[in-house]
């Protein structure tokens, strides 16, 4: 207390305080003024707004972002939607206001007051879309009868429009009304009750960018709700537009040769890692999850057995089957478990221990090499490399390859398939590994599964001397000025662990596969273009030892998955390939046309293409002359 | 320590009086405010905040029983643990609408924005207590002062919470001029301030100064701020001399006001209960604050004096930018109109503030 008693002389504080009251009376009759001018004052105007709740805002959605493929060829826009709106507070009598609507738009007014009824609670200020997307006749209708239609309006609101019916349906996805869980996460902030945000693929991935600025108007109102005055106003912004990779017509093409077979198509070039096509079979028409489904047509599509709300091209896997021997040779090759002249003789089986493993052709193939091995995919050739690789060496050059996680592109849900290790078995079952496990896995069956974007990366490293890129879809967005934002592509996500000298080997078992006659995709054979390719027949159930029924006996759904990875031309590839054919049997007769028509239209319309620059700019010359 | 009788002889009836009758009004408008239109579960708002006013009436009369003067030793770890649960609300806290303000414990959140506005007061009336004198405060001696005060203030301004932020600036400021500054001291300051302003609005980002902007004008934002602003205008106005009548509001049945049982809870008041209404509040309010004021006059040691006058400074702060901002004088910022916006931690950290006011002006005579 002492250092007070030092300072006790605090009179001098307490002429101060009576400067503070005064201040304190000078602010509160600075507030005390405001409230007589609000309140006495302007009372009358402010009395007047009140009436009504005159001043209302009204939200203008902004436009999303266009989609376009590679070339410009518009794929995704909004087309204008005409929504029936009430606000019942400006609808006395409601009762009769409905019917008279109900009548003018032909809808029973059941179904009307329905809507009503399921809004209870919210303020009868805000409007109530009653039915959305009506029909020009009823538009026209509702203009021509305004006038006896208090609270009624019609909204004009953009709503997507997937040009192509299914086209890239799972590559572009789809919107669909925000969920009351996304609204709550930051990830959605600003965005409001009934909301469309992207829900699959790029509409998803690339919200921010395509989802532009919604604007916004205060309006005052008359007593009918009618707008008497804009007061204030902020545009929309309208959101980026996204040039994709992949090439219309190409596209068209890979969904065209699934037609309804399950399965995927996907094709990249090879230099960059731009998806030129990825089609995946069965898809869905967009257009329906915009417009809002029943629950029959949202029940057929997910209990539909070929799922098509799957992504087959990154979501589903399969075993690689006779594809994953690519891997296997080149591993072989790398470690010195084989080289170019080591040779087998294939009796069209294998003795491992007490066990038989089979080849594919009953009646083998005789003496076979490397080369020959992969160009005729002769089991029993890999079955012995395999083995003395054993699972932990395969498993490494698996993973250099880019198998058994996800290719990392930009879309959601992708698979990241499976590479199989001792570790990991040992880890999931218990079991140790067993050594004729490696055999199975050697010729891409057992554990291993892989995505048909992965088997298409491996392919196209190949095509493109080891080099892996990361596999992209957006070419570029452009904001709605058209100046760039983003580029995607030039990301490289590894190099496969391999000697030109394998690589050469390996390449000319894959040209082989097509331009022998033995291969086994001979079928795929183009003249004047140099395919390079490796069919895949992936069991979908273990074959019982003594099992002589052929594949095409089967039920459907045992029926083996068929593969095709390819790349074209082979001295400087233009395109990649990977193509699954659910259940399709053989990956000679089914999946390698499906490549060989899909790299056809590629380089085909490619090289039009350029003629056409060609001859264009030849015409804008000869224009010139008349000039002259 | 010895009960002594002069306790109750001079206990501040006036004080709680004034007190009672704001926390009365605060229980008609809040009862306006969540029951006219809305859904039933902003009833349960209204049962929530008696529980917090009668933990405030609790945590009142807890704050005059003990000799204020043991705050004065106090502060120093009241400070630090306010600022330690300012880190935790930026490390732990809960995300809601953007901003990260509050703390969990179990079932109750607080707000220890609201409670750090008290430990400034408390370690800057201690620290002005002793180093004060007629001559005015230099520049080195308002080092440790700004510090005290820069420290929290950055630390909401991170939540962020730019509302509480300057109100922390403004309690401290207050304080801090009406304990003298020396002359040329203060003019320092305040050409240092004048300078410092435009370079920080230099280095500011462009989406910086837009957010700045629209702070000091909302009709920058007419789909946000602004129109919340309109309609509170309209609400207030439509209201006239006598009012439209207790729960007869209509801008604030239907949502046209945001926040209407938070910051804009003084405009359904003036809605339904007018110009006389409104004025009988602000008159209310501006005697609890000459009140506090006399309580400072009534004080004999420099300490208790600067509590008082930093608590008053706190109290008067939030009423004026309330409802200055609410009639449109003021930027929009989140700042709680006193003892009547709901709200847990403000009810009670305002209650606390009121019972040390009560212990000082109650043990006035204990001078030694």
């Amino acid at each position: 207390m002492r250092k007070y008693l030092n300072t006790t002389d605090s009179d001098w504080y307490k002429q101060r305080l009576t400067g503070v009251i005064f201040c304190a009376i000078a602010a509160f009759l600075i507030l005390i003024s405001r409230l007589f001018y609000l309140q006495v004052i302007e009372r009358e105007e402010y009395g007047r707004l009140s009436q009504n709740n005159c001043i209302r805002l009204q939200t203008i959605d902004p436009q999303r972002g266009l989609i376009f493929d590679r070339n410009g060829n518009l794929l995704v826009d909004n087309r204008p939607s005409f929504d029936l709106c009430i606000t019942l507070k400006d609808a006395k009598p409601v009762e009769q206001t409905i019917e008279k609507l109900a009548r003018h738009i032909q809808v029973p007014v059941e179904e009307l007051m329905s809507k009503i009824a399921t809004e209870k609670g919210i303020s009868s200020y805000k409007p109530i879309v009653l039915k959305s997307d009506i029909g020009r006749d009823a538009l026209a209708a509702i203009e021509v009868h305004k006038f006896d239609l208090p609270g009624v309006e019609v909204n004009v609101k953009p709503l997507r429009n997937y040009i192509n019916k299914k086209c890239a349906a799972h590559l572009i996805g789809y919107l669909s009304q925000i969920s009351t869980d996304e609204l709550k996460s930051p990830k959605y902030q600003g965005y409001s009750r009934g909301d469309f945000i992207g829900k699959f693929g790029v509409e998803k991935t690339f919200e921010q960018f395509l989802n532009g600025r919604p604007g916004g108007r205060q309006v005052e109102v008359n007593a009918n709700g009618q707008v008497v005055r804009i007061l204030k106003m902020v545009d929309a912004q309208p959101g980026h537009n996204i040039y994709l990779t992949i090439v219309e017509d190409v596209q068209k093409k890979a969904e065209e040769l699934l037609g309804d077979r399950a399965g995927a198509v996907v094709a990249m070039e090879p230099r960059t890692g731009g998806i030129l096509a990825m089609a995946s079979s069965p898809a869905f028409d967009q257009n329906i999850f915009v417009s809002g489904m029943s629950h029959e047509e949202w029940d057929s599509l997910n209990s539909n057995p070929f799922r098509p709300m799957t992504n087959k091209a990154i979501q589903g896997e399969y075993p690689p089957a006779s594809t994953y021997k690519i891997v296997t040779a080149i591993a072989g090759l790398e470690e010195g478990v084989i080289n170019e002249n080591t040779e087998f003789y294939c009796p069209g089986h294998y003795r491992f221990g007490d066990r038989v493993f089979h080849c594919w052709k009953r009646g083998g193939h005789g003496y076979v090499n490397v080369v020959k091995a992969l160009a005729q995919s002769c089991d029993v050739f890999f079955y012995p490399g395999g083995e003395k690789l054993g699972v932990d060496r395969l498993a490494f050059y698996a993973k250099a390859c880019g198998l058994g996680s996800s290719t990392g592109i930009c879309l959601d849900h992708e698979s990241p398939g499976l590479i199989p290790t001792a570790a990991w078995k040992k880890l999931r079952t218990g079991v140790p590994w067993q050594a004729g496990e490696t055999l199975s896995i050697s010729i891409g069956q057992g554990y291993n599964l892989a995505t048909p974007l992965q088997m298409l990366c491996l392919t196209s490293a190949i095509g493109n001397n080891g080099t892996r890129h990361l596999p992209f879809i957006v070419k570029k967005i452009e904001t709605a000025a058209g100046e760039t934002v983003f580029e995607g592509g030039g990301q490289i996500a590894g190099q496969i662990p391999v000697s030109k000298k394998t690589l050469d080997i390996v390449k000319k078992g894959l040209w082989a596969v097509v331009n022998n006659v033995r291969g086994t995709a001979s079928i795929a054979k183009i003249d004047g273009i140099d395919i390079c390719g490796k069919t895949g027949t992936a069991q979908v159930i273990g074959r019982k030892k003594n099992d002589n029924t052929k594949d095409e006996d089967r039920l459907d759904h045992f029926k083996s998955h068929a593969w095709f990875v390819a790349y074209a031309p082979s001295s400087d590839p233009q395109i990649a390939v990977a193509v699954l054919v659910e259940h399709g049997e053989h990956g000679s007769s089914a999946a390698a046309p499906v490549a060989k028509e899909l790299i056809k239209t590629y380089l085909l319309k490619e090289a039009s293409g350029k003629s056409e620059l060609v001859r264009n700019s030849g015409n804008g010359t000869r224009e010139k002359i008349p000039r002259l | 320590m010895m009960f002594d009788r002069r306790l109750v002889q001079y206990f501040d009836w006036g004080l709680l009086i004034l007190t009672l009758s704001v926390l009365g009004i605060g229980l008609v408008a809040l009862y306006s405010a969540v029951t006219a239109g809305t859904p039933t579960l902003q009833k349960s708002l209204y049962f929530k905040q008696l529980i917090w006013y009668f933990a405030g009436l609790v945590m009142m009369v807890f704050s005059f029983v003990f000799n204020y003067k043991t705050l004065d030793r106090w502060a120093p770890v009241i400070y630090i643990g306010c600022i330690c649960l300012l880190i935790g609300v930026l490390l732990f806290g809960k995300y809601v609408g953007g901003s990260k303000r509050w703390l969990s414990f179990g079932s109750v959140s607080i707000q220890p924005s609201e409670l750090v506005k008290i430990a400034v007061i408390l370690i800057l009336a201690r620290y002005y207590a002793r180093h004060a004198n007629d001559r005015g405060l230099t520049l080195r001696e308002l080092f440790t002062p700004l510090f005290l005060t820069v420290l929290p203030f950055f630390l909401i301004v991170r939540q962020p919470d730019l509302g509480t932020a300057m109100l922390v600036l403004l309690i401290a400021g207050s304080i801090t001029v009406f304990v003298k500054i020396e002359r040329r001291s203060f003019i320092y300051l305040l050409t240092a301030g004048s300078v410092s302003v435009p370079l920080v609005w230099f280095l500011l980002k462009g989406y910086q100064k837009q957010r700045i902007l629209t702070f000091l004008d909302p009709d920058r934002d007419p789909l946000g701020a602004g129109y919340h602003i309109i309609q509170s205008k309209i609400a207030i106005g439509s209201g006239m001399i006598f009012g439209k009548g207790f729960l007869k509001g209509t801008q604030n049945a239907l949502s046209f006001l945001p926040e209407h049982h938070t910051d804009f809870i003084f405009s359904v008041l003036a809605e339904e209960w007018g110009f006389a209404g409104s004025l009988f509040t602000l008159l209310v309010f501006l005697i609890l604050i000459i009140w506090g004021l006399s309580v400072a006059h009534g004080c004999r040691d420099p300490f208790g004096i600067i509590l008082s006058v930093g608590i008053t400074a706190m109290i008067f702060w939030q009423v004026f930018i309330n409802i200055g901002m609410v009639m449109g004088l003021m930027p929009v910022v989140g700042v709680p109109l006193p003892f009547i916006s709901y709200g847990g931690s403000s009810v009670v950290s305002l209650m606390i503030c009121i019972g040390i006011l009560m212990n000082i002006s109650m043990r006035r005579f204990m001078f030694e």
